[in-house]
């Protein structure tokens, strides 16, 4: 009888042919990876490409600046909205941003808690990515309410008015969401940070980066009694992140849902809106992190494999978005409501017919490429196909925003809807911001996750491998 | 016998890998040392239970402190509503329990999230900028490739020159004394 030695198992791997390639690229060790990754921030230059991209966006970072001081002084008139259209760019942005940071949490939390190991090469990165997102998202709601300076009576403060907010408005919800939503973000990051900025504090030769990395990892030893804790506390962690960040995107879409308005008033809406966020979130994990890991040289821990695997998450999440899509336009027909019908009819053929084709090319028909393997491992293609996607992100926010309230019920009402250069600017702005924000993170902290390298080299993986799997005695 | 009092932490060996770590940990465990901490750039499974870590405080805390999220955020609408400021619109019920829910749920998240995040670092006793497992020049390596063992002072069986020989008998890369 043929005997089975599983002292000697390794890791189940799939073939090349289904994984395209390792995780981390051969050759690497504990101290390689450590001093590759901490580098970027201890000891590499500060290059004349780094700064030069630090002053564009820093520069395209000012059009929000002055937009919003603009709109401090002139009040929201200077938006293109209206009455009926009240919402405008601000809450397409707020909605596009916010959806942006879903795949960071998506990659820390629900890949975590499945299991999915190669997430230790990116979840860093998107976090990140998550965090100046989520920035840029709350910046709208407060700039929307025309009196951003009062913004604070939405958070539930006694005062001497004795008012409250309106509990039971998913706008308020919405404060609720969000701002746990970052909270919890930056906890999660920081938390998970802890041990890698030790690393950076041991390995750092200068005396302000020992203070600074010092400080800021607490003392951390790497003890075995701090990391069963630390351990047990990012599982709690991702299993909290987890419905939340389920619950984020589906009180966003109940901004939407719990409304009357035709094209909004859909119970589709919170899977939806959900499946929508993560799939831009990864077609932007993919956006940054394709130049990034081109420009530091970090192909060896950012491997194809992850390139195709989110790429297939990408097309994933990118046919719930068209079945999405396919379902509106199914209501709008067999609800038999007139004003539901003329909607769907209004978004395919009405003045904003471009933007929902250009909408449906977009996210429909281009991830549509992504079924080839070969595309899926050319950066460069992967990366148009990304920006096209982000793209189309955009403009579903701006047809489910602007088409349904442009027209709703009563033809008197009807009004068109156009950008004014103030709206432009804000969001341009907004751009610039997060890339900054992006520019100076690579630079002053370690962009990927060292200890969660360390944990999928080979010798580490395959010693774990080998001391779970219960020794069995041959069978004579 | 007349125990004397070391001035010193503790008698640390350096290992190369996480299995002759464990190796060590197990030894020296066999050898009747309890006070002793292992150190390493990864977290190794398998040492909760040859070190005895059983500590399941940080899941209990998380706990305790979802459930304070849970009555703070249920508290606060319900008071708000009812007593503080209560609206009536429509004849709707002034505690209208599905429409609190969202509100509830995301102040579970935010305190027990917090929650774990606090008492993990607590728990550790962080932050703590000194500690003498520091003076080991080579402990840098702690948080790069090396794993280290290091058995303390306070073991009841410590004694400087025995320690230092079973050590020296784990075939480690170094051995050191700890300064305190």
């Amino acid at each position: 009888m043929e005997t089975v030695d599983l002292s000697k198992a390794q890791p189940v791997e799939l073939p090349d042919t289904i994984q395209v390639g390792p995780v981390v690229a051969h050759g690497h060790t504990l101290a390689t990876v450590t001093d590759k990754i901490a580098n970027v921030v201890l000891r590499r230059k500060i290059g004349f490409g780094w700064v030069f991209g630090l002053l564009i966006v820093f520069g395209i970072m000012q059009l929000l600046v002055v937009s919003a001081g603009w709109l401090f002084i002139k009040g929201v008139g200077v938006w293109g909205i209206n009455i009926p259209v009240g919402w405008g760019f601000a809450i397409v942005n707020f909605v596009w941003w916010i959806g942006i940071g879903h795949a960071g949490t998506l990659i820390s939390a629900i890949l975590l808690l499945l299991n999915q190991s190669w997430r230790n090469s990116i979840n860093r990165f998107a976090e990140a990515m998550t965090l100046f997102a989520v920035a840029c998202a709350g910046m709208f709601p407060i700039l929307h309410t025309g009196r951003p300076w009062l913004a604070y009576w939405l958070m539930p403060i006694p005062n001497t008015m004795s008012l409250w907010p309106q509990f039971r408005s998913p706008l308020d919800w919405d404060v609720f969401a969000v701002s746990t939503y970052l909270t919890i973000s930056l906890v999660f990051w920081y938390v998970g940070l802890i041990p890698d900025l030790a690393s950076l504090r041991d390995q750092a030769k200068k005396r302000y980066q020992q203070v600074t990395f010092g400080i800021l990892s607490l003392g951390w030893r790497g003890s075995a009694f701090h990391w069963s804790r630390f351990e047990k506390a990012s599982l709690l962690l991702a299993g909290l992140s987890t419905p939340l960040v389920v619950s984020v995107h589906t009180i966003v879409s109940f901004d939407f849902a719990v409304g009357i308005v035709p094209g909004w008033h859909t119970t589709i809406f919170p899977p939806y809106f959900v499946a929508g966020a993560i799939y831009s979130g990864f077609a932007m994990v993919l956006s940054l992190m394709i130049p990034v890991r081109k420009f530091y040289g970090m192909e060896d821990f950012i491997t194809m494999r992850h390139l195709n695997n989110m790429a297939k998450l990408t097309l994933a999440t990118g046919s719930v978005v068209a079945y999405g899509y396919i379902m509106e336009a199914f209501y709008g027909w067999y609800s038999a409501n007139t004003y539901e019908f003329f909607m769907i009819k209004n978004r395919m053929l009405g003045p904003y017919a471009p933007a929902y084709w250009t909408l449906i090319l977009c996210n429909v028909i281009t991830p549509q490429f992504l079924w080839s393997k070969k595309i899926r491992t050319s950066p460069f293609t992967l990366w148009v196909i990304s920006l096209v996607v982000n793209v189309g992100m955009w403009l579903e926010r701006f047809v489910i925003v602007v088409t349904s309230l442009h027209r709703d019920f009563l033809p008197s009402s009807w009004q068109m809807y156009y950008p004014t250069i103030w709206d432009i600017f804000t969001y341009v702005g907004t751009i610039g911001f997060f890339l900054t924000a992006i520019f100076l993170f690579i630079r002053v902290l370690p962009m990927i996750s060292i200890f969660e390298i360390r944990m999928l080299l080979p010798s580490v993986a395959r010693e774990k491998a080998a001391v779970k799997q219960p020794v069995q005695e041959p069978v004579q | 016998m007349i125990v004397e009092q070391p001035d010193i932490h503790g008698i640390m060996a350096e290992f190369s890998s996480a299995e002759e770590l464990i190796d060590a940990v197990k030894a020296a465990r066999d050898a009747g040392y309890h006070k002793m901490d292992a150190y390493s750039p990864v977290p190794v499974e398998e040492l909760h239970d040859l070190l005895h870590i059983h500590d399941n405080r940080v899941s209990l805390f998380t706990l305790i402190g979802g459930l304070c999220g849970t009555a703070t955020g249920f508290g606060l609408l319900s008071w708000t509503s009812s007593l503080a400021y209560p609206l009536n619109i429509g004849g709707r019920p002034l505690i209208s329990v599905p429409m609190f829910i969202p509100i509830t749920f995301e102040t579970t998240v935010l305190f027990a999230g917090l929650t774990a995040a606090i008492s993990m670092i607590w728990l550790n006793g962080l932050p703590m900028p000194y500690h003498p497992v520091f003076n080991v020049d080579r402990f840098a390596n702690a948080s790069r490739n090396k794993f280290f063992l290091c058995i303390e002072a306070e073991d009841h069986k410590f004694d400087r020159k025995k320690v230092a020989d079973f050590l020296q008998s784990l075939d480690p890369d170094e051995v050191t004394e700890v300064a305190n």
